[in-house]
């Protein structure tokens, strides 16, 4: 049973990492790109939140189904 | 409201379970103990357990009543300000449809890049049906439950995108409408692309058609989970957070901060959530009206 504690962690462990490395990534081109041209930056961060959501979408239906392991299943 | 000598675990259980209308077959034991007659019963599930013996053909009460109540609700505050819509300088709730309406022509004119005049409707009805749903994450968890809980029902979930149902079968619905386009607007084109790509030879076809099958349907299938996984985990934080209430006054106090920071987060999520939802809904619609 306590295994079901090492799944879970290891879920939000290694989505997490994944998420924040690509938000990570997108935020870095994102302030790159905004300081070469500044006029274009509310688009830029328009562009950022799209692709922040898209990066963010498996991790988070990790995180889900890891709270549901621990709390519903695990009891 | 937790119930005497409820655990923490049923409180959450509890909060996680939708209000659930179907079929229970003949012979079936309920919860109170009775036994179904032959032939079945159409009754509200009592349990998760119930809701499990009625099979395929149960409803969720809740989601679909919280749905199409802000659908109907959506609908008619529309309908009132095209009424009053003038050319004149806007007022009031006016300026905030203007303000959508605006919103989602720059959106759809930057990204649709076909000839089609359902898009635009469709991404403004995507888009402010999924951030009402989305809204109703922000009303404590507790307070409706315990309302209707009061009038007998016993189960409640109010926030509708909570419930895969409901998001996978707007996910369908997207994904009905690519596949009826691409036909519609490529014929022939639309079995050539699915066969002959990547690799351009009639003998690579099975090849071709499981991984462009496997693309397409990524497609609805990602879209329907991302909604679904965003705001199931942002709701079980928000039972997680309300269950610290049960521990006394200094655990309610730090409960409270954290439900109040937690909410503040959370608006910026079903927004996303919600603009995410319309973009791929117009992204998948375009890639389906493209005319190589």
């Amino acid at each position: 049973m306590e295994l079901i504690y090492v799944a879970a962690a290891i879920m939000m462990g290694l989505g997490g990492l994944g998420a924040a490395i690509g938000v990570g990534l997108l935020g870095g081109k994102l302030i790159e790109g905004s300081a070469r041209q500044p006029e274009l930056a509310p688009q830029l961060q328009v562009t950022f939140f799209l692709g922040a959501g898209l990066v963010d979408a498996i991790p988070i239906i990790g995180v889900g189904i890891a709270m549901y392991l621990i709390f519903v299943v695990a009891g | 409201m937790a119930a005497d000598g409820q655990t923490v675990s049923e409180y959450i259980v509890h909060h996680l379970t939708n209000l659930t209308y179907g079929k229970l077959p003949g012979g079936a034991i309920r919860d109170d103990g009775t036994v179904i007659a032959d032939g079945g019963l159409w009754t509200m599930a009592e349990s998760a357990r119930e809701a499990g013996e009625m099979g395929f053909m149960a409803v969720h009460v809740d989601s679909m009543a919280w749905s199409i109540g802000l659908g109907i609700i959506f609908c008619w505050f529309f309908h009132r300000v095209a009424k009053k819509a003038s050319s004149g300088v806007p007022s009031g709730f006016i300026n905030v449809a203007e303000m959508i309406v605006e919103f989602i022509d720059n959106t759809v004119k930057d990204t649709f890049h076909g000839r089609n005049p359902l898009v635009a409707p469709l991404a403004l009805t995507v888009f402010v049906w999924v951030f009402l749903m989305n809204l109703m994450d922000l009303i404590p968890v507790d307070l409706i439950p315990w309302l209707l809980s009061m009038a007998g029902v016993h189960f409640q979930k109010i926030v509708p995108s909570t419930d895969p149902n409901i998001t996978m079968g707007m996910a369908v619905g997207v994904f009905i409408l690519m596949v009826y386009y691409s036909i519609k607007v490529k014929g022939m084109g639309f079995v050539r692309e699915l066969t002959m790509n990547p690799f351009n030879h009639p003998v690579f076809i099975p090849v071709n058609l499981f991984m462009e099958v496997v693309g397409l349907l990524a497609k609805p299938f990602s879209l329907g989970l991302r909604l679904f996984g965003n705001m199931y985990a942002g709701e079980m934080i928000f039972i997680l957070i309300a269950a610290l209430y049960s521990g006394g006054l200094l655990w309610s106090g730090m409960a409270g901060v954290l439900q109040i920071g937690w909410a503040i987060f959370h608006i910026l999520v079903i927004t996303l959530q919600a603009f995410i939802f319309m973009v791929l809904t117009v992204v998948y619609l375009s890639m389906a009206h493209e005319d190589h």
